[in-house]
């Protein structure tokens, strides 16, 4: 199991073997309120940092994820589709998103440490 | 004896009544509680709100104000210049039998129509649940999976079709094919919203349609009257990834095979032949239908199912997550609105008649079309159409001129297609008779049997496009049948509701003012109503005048140059002054300039409206007070100087402030060449106080339906006209193909809502310069007395310089969630116990409450508002002290239906008295909400969108 990493717009990380898997974070979740869809990527898309990904809609939000890293979709969640509420009852396990085989080049720097993220979110919220 | 003369004869005459009608507060009152806030007179407040440099030095350029009867006595003299003829136009508009019950009861009953867009979905259940009829009615006839609560109309809902095709299409095309038998006014719009964004729209035949398109819109039947079968082209369409629009007439959807089981992925057209007034073009309910699929890609408004607090089934509004006010420049529609009052009208209609007299009435206008028909053909007149549901196409080459006027000196309208033809479409209105009247326009003498050729008709529908299967199968479309219960019928939906004959409607940013009945009455009168959009210039001279006298009054309070009437909504009308702007740059060789700048508080609609004219957006951040920052606003003009296309900035402020620093935004805006968009959203806090077109501005949008007494309906119809300087005039949209305005065509008619323009009308006639004033100075003193006297309860977030707010004003409710545990839900629902409609919620602040009580409130009904809103703050410090618990408390249990206050079972820690009567005066005048609070999560996670089986309420 790889170490949890985060990013600035609040999203988690786990790299193994070059292969990323991705969620929301708890605190991206109690921002969000109770989740009811969730829009999930195709497989084999191509991604580019930057790129929108997935989509988040609660009662009163709409969040999109953006790709934090290159890399091309290799498995999402499906179970969200049936099930939003996961990413309200377990955001960093059983809600995860999609995982994506990271591109060679794939710069993952500056993402966040636990401790990092957890500065960044003090000094941030 | 003769009493001695205290009065003079111009006293008595009262010729002001109307503004003290209107004006809720009494002279005294006024006079109390400008003493409550330490002032003098009206004019001392506003000058402490209002800032110097902008305030107006003249009076308004308006006549004084009139009684109710002088008004209606000059509007009738105007509408008297109208001339009701038979209309066999078509082309979108027909003659309809509005049912006597529903045009007293809903039309003109204050209780529909003066009620508020139902985001408090606890006390709007009545009108929620005729939309959801309507949305039943939208599904069952086009054959598809879910329908949206109305569009504003069938051109722009086949653009908002155009759009979610190109959304959800995976074709790469750029190429939006449309059927060249389409209404005219409908490709018209298509291309208005086409062009902006990049696609690219080709008008043809479609069968001989063989490239590539993300989408294509078909009408059917066709503007010809022909009955195509487009089960072929549809699928070559999909075959491609493209999806397919069909623009259905609703009445004939009840003959014909329906577009989903045609195949259709989107159904679009207008639901006004279902009981609507032809009105002049409107306002009536388009609507629009698609696949479950594409659900998040609807406009508009979309009611759902759920539940509420007790488990029982209650209506919301669904997945408004999607919307404008949400996604901002990310919205997939800049629709904030829909026609609902139109779009209960019509599903009333479908109530009233049921499945059967739908398909009696439709059958009848087909038998007498074919009839008409057939007379023609055995006389040598043979239409060019080969089937049809209404419409018939005529060819009379040499002849078509002098028919067509022979027809109207026997006050007939006939549809001139061009030089060689006309049409003819029948409607629910036409009798036997017009038949026979039709026969000898076009044949002259005759010796036609109309009885022996209806004994002979064989069908003229193509017989594989009959329909078979059922609609309208739900109870509620047969239940209600006689008049009495119909009549109770819609008794029992509107007492569910608040609207403005109830209570104060103190929603910030939405004006509920009165919508007084002198205003109201003209929208019936034949001469208004019974007009079609496209009669002839001669038989409208009626509502030219009105239109031009408005205008007039419109640009006289604004500081404007030219008006146009035609946006029928406040987001068409941010559209058309986009337009405006975009045309004016382009003439100036400037096409360059796209960038949007909009500050950070703006409303959603700003955005989503700059991106659908290919603007980009650039936010412009706003200080801790709300105002905008003018350092950001310098930096980013000055970064976008040769893009800079315009600004939007709403006036007061959406923070309920007039900003000192207006002047000086306008500026910026203008040295970097770009043009000011004043959104006319707060224009009540301006009227004779202070013009957007002075002090600044190049454009703005009006909204009739705030500010000059046009009622919300319960969300719509609104009327959204912009007023313009000079140089931007010639790009207002076309209204006619020769007049001198050369914007692009922006809504289906060429005056939007045109017949219920009289209600602005008859306000502005009424009130005069000084009445129009008073009203802004009230509206002012109003909002500034309910801030003081909820000192010390609740913070106000933010005001002028002065310390003053402007027409409204922003309670801080958030420390007390922080502190305490009690949101700005839980008090939006306890005032619902007290009889009121919550505030606006989360806008533009989260998690706080603005409040806009505007001038038509009393100083009782604003203490009453205040003592609710005291007495639930000292229940919130009954929670803080810990009396209560955070989850078994007044607020979090509210509202309380009656259901849950008379239960035997009443496990709470208050008393049941406090739950129903917190205040004594409840006693004698209560409200009971008719559903506990609604589950929002539920609702959405598992959406339904028709009328739910009896077995739910089981």
């Amino acid at each position: 199991m790889g170490e949890t990493v985060y990013t600035k717009d609040h999203e988690w990380l786990v790299i193994v073997d070059g292969i990323a898997t991705i969620g929301v974070t708890s605190f991206a979740r109690e921002q969000l309120g109770d989740v009811v869809f969730v829009e999930l990527p195709e497989i084999s898309a191509l991604l580019t940092k930057g790129d929108e990904v997935a989509v988040i809609e609660s009662v009163k939000a709409a969040g999109e994820i953006n790709a934090p890293i290159n890399g091309t979709v290799l498995e999402v969640n499906e179970t969200l589709v049936d099930e939003p509420e996961l990413l309200n009852s377990s955001p960093e396990e059983g809600g995860w998103m999609f995982k994506i085989t990271l591109d060679e080049d794939s710069d993952i720097s500056g993402l966040m440490n636990k401790a990092e993220y957890q500065n960044y979110i003090a000094v941030n919220a | 004896m003769m009493l001695k003369k205290t009065r003079t004869l111009a006293d008595l005459q009262n010729s002001a009544e109307f503004i003290a009608r209107h004006v809720g507060p009494s002279d005294k009152d006024q006079q109390a509680m400008l003493k409550v806030l330490g002032c003098t007179s009206l004019e001392q407040l506003t000058t402490q709100v209002v800032p110097a440099a902008i305030t107006m030095t003249d009076s308004l350029d308006i006549v004084d104000g009139c009684t109710e009867a002088k008004a209606l006595a000059e509007l009738r003299e105007i509408a008297n210049h109208n001339k009701v003829f038979r209309s066999f136009i078509g082309q979108g508009y027909y003659g309809t039998i509005t049912p006597n019950v529903i045009q007293r009861n809903i039309l003109e009953n204050p209780a529909w129509y003066t009620a508020y867009t139902p985001y408090q979905p606890e006390i709007s259940q009545g009108r929620l649940e005729a939309l959801i009829n309507f949305q039943t009615m939208i599904t069952d006839l086009t054959g598809m999976e879910i329908s949206n609560a109305s569009m504003l109309d069938e051109g722009t809902a086949a653009a908002e079709a155009m759009a979610l095709c190109q959304r959800m299409s995976k074709s790469k095309s750029m190429c939006f094919f449309v059927d060249e038998d389409c209404f005219p006014q409908t490709i018209e719009i298509i291309k208005t919203r086409a062009e902006p964004v990049g696609i690219e729209v080709k008008v043809g035949n479609p069968d001989e349609f063989s490239g590539d398109a993300f989408g294509i819109l078909l009408q059917y039947p066709g503007a010809s009257g022909e009955v195509r079968n487009h089960r072929d082209i549809i699928t070559k369409v999909q075959d491609k990834r493209g999806l397919v629009v069909m623009a259905a007439d609703i009445l004939s959807l009840v003959l014909l095979e329906s577009p989903g089981s045609l195949g259709a992925d989107v159904a679009i057209g207008s639901s006004q032949r279902f009981g609507v007034p032809l009105g002049f073009g409107g306002p009536h309910a388009g609507y629009m239908a698609t696949r479950e699929a594409y659900k998040r890609n609807l406009p508009g408004r979309l009611v759902g199912l759920s539940k509420d607090s007790s488990g029982a089934p209650a209506y919301r509004l669904a997945l408004q997550t999607r919307e404008q006010h949400i996604r901002r420049e990310k919205a997939t529609s800049n629709i904030c609105t829909a026609q609902v009052l139109l779009a209960v009208i019509a599903s009333m209609y479908a109530v009233y008649h049921g499945p059967q007299g739908l398909q009696r009435i439709a059958q009848r206008v087909h038998l007498l079309t074919s009839v008409l028909a057939s007379g023609l053909e055995q006389q040598g007149i043979k239409p060019v159409n080969t089937s049809w549901f209404d419409t018939l196409t005529l060819r009379l080459d040499e002849r078509t001129q002098s028919v067509v006027k022979s027809a109207q000196e026997q006050e007939i309208n006939l549809r001139l297609v061009d030089e060689q033809t006309v049409g003819i479409s029948l409607d629910e209105t036409t009798e036997i008779d017009d038949v026979k009247a039709l026969w000898s326009i076009l044949l002259g003498d005759h010796n036609l049997d109309a009885d022996t050729l209806a004994a002979e008709i064989s069908e003229a529908l193509p017989g594989n496009l009959i329909r078979t299967d059922d609609f309208l199968s739900h109870p509620t479309f047969s239940n209600y049948h006689s008049e009495t219960e119909m009549l109770r019928y819609l008794r029992q939906l509107s007492d569910k509701d608040i609207a403005l004959d109830r209570a104060m409607i103190p929603l910030g940013s939405c004006t509920m003012k009165l919508n007084a009945t002198a205003e109201m009455l003209p929208i019936t009168w034949p001469e208004f109503s019974n007009m079609h959009p496209f009669a002839p210039n001669s038989q409208t001279v009626g509502y030219q005048i009105m239109i031009e006298q408005l205008e007039k009054m419109l640009c006289a309070a604004t500081g404007y140059d030219a008006m146009s009437l035609q946006p029928n909504a406040g987001s068409q009308g941010e559209y058309a002054g986009l337009l405006a702007i975009r045309g004016y740059h382009e003439s100036r060789g400037d096409s360059h300039r796209t960038v949007c700048l909009i500050p950070s508080s703006a409303h959603g609609t700003n955005p989503a409206s700059a991106q659908m004219c290919g603007m980009s957006v650039v936010v412009v951040k706003c200080d801790d007070q709300g105002n905008v920052d003018i350092e950001d606003l310098n930096d980013k003009a000055t970064l976008h100087a040769n893009k800079l296309s315009a600004i939007m900035v709403t006036y007061p402020s959406t923070h309920g402030v007039f900003e000192e620093k207006i002047t000086d935004i306008c500026d910026i805006v203008h040295q970097h060449g770009g043009q000011v968009y004043i959104d006319g959203a707060n224009l009540n806090a301006m009227v004779g106080v202070c013009q957007p077109g002075k002090f600044g501005g190049d454009v703005s949008h009006l909204n009739l339906h705030k500010t000059f007494c046009i009622p919300h309906g319960g969300g719509g119809p609104g009327v959204g006209p912009i007023g313009v300087g000079k140089h931007l005039a010639p790009f207002l949209p076309r209204e006619s193909s020769d007049g001198d305005r050369e914007g692009a065509q922006i809504s289906a008619a060429p005056f939007g809502s045109a017949s219920i323009l009289p209600i602005t009308w008859m306000y502005i006639r009424m009130m005069g310069r000084v009445g129009l004033k008073q009203a802004t100075e009230v509206a002012i003193l109003n909002a500034n007395y309910i801030a003081k006297r909820l000192q010390g309860h609740y913070e106000v977030l933010y005001t002028g310089t002065s310390g003053r707010v402007a027409h409204e004003c922003i309670l801080d409710v958030r420390p007390i969630k922080d502190d305490i545990g009690i949101s700005v839900d839980d008090i939006a629902k306890r005032l619902i116990d007290f009889g009121f409609h919550a505030p606006t919620m989360s806008f533009p602040v989260a998690g706080t409450l603005m409040i806009e009580p505007t001038e038509s409130e009393s100083q009782a009904e604003l203490d009453r508002f205040c003592d609710a809103m005291i007495a639930i703050r000292a229940e919130i410090d009954q929670v803080a002290s810990g009396e209560f618990s955070l989850d078994d408390n007044p607020l979090a249990g509210a509202p309380h239906t009656a259901a849950v206050v008379s239960h035997d079972d009443w496990p709470r820690s208050y008393t049941r008295s406090q739950a129903a009567y917190p205040l004594d005066s409840l006693r004698a005048n209560k409200y009971w909400s008719p559903v506990g609070r609604l589950d929002h999560v539920y609702g959405d996670r598992n959406l339904v969108c028709s009328c739910p089986s009896i077995a739910e309420y089981e």
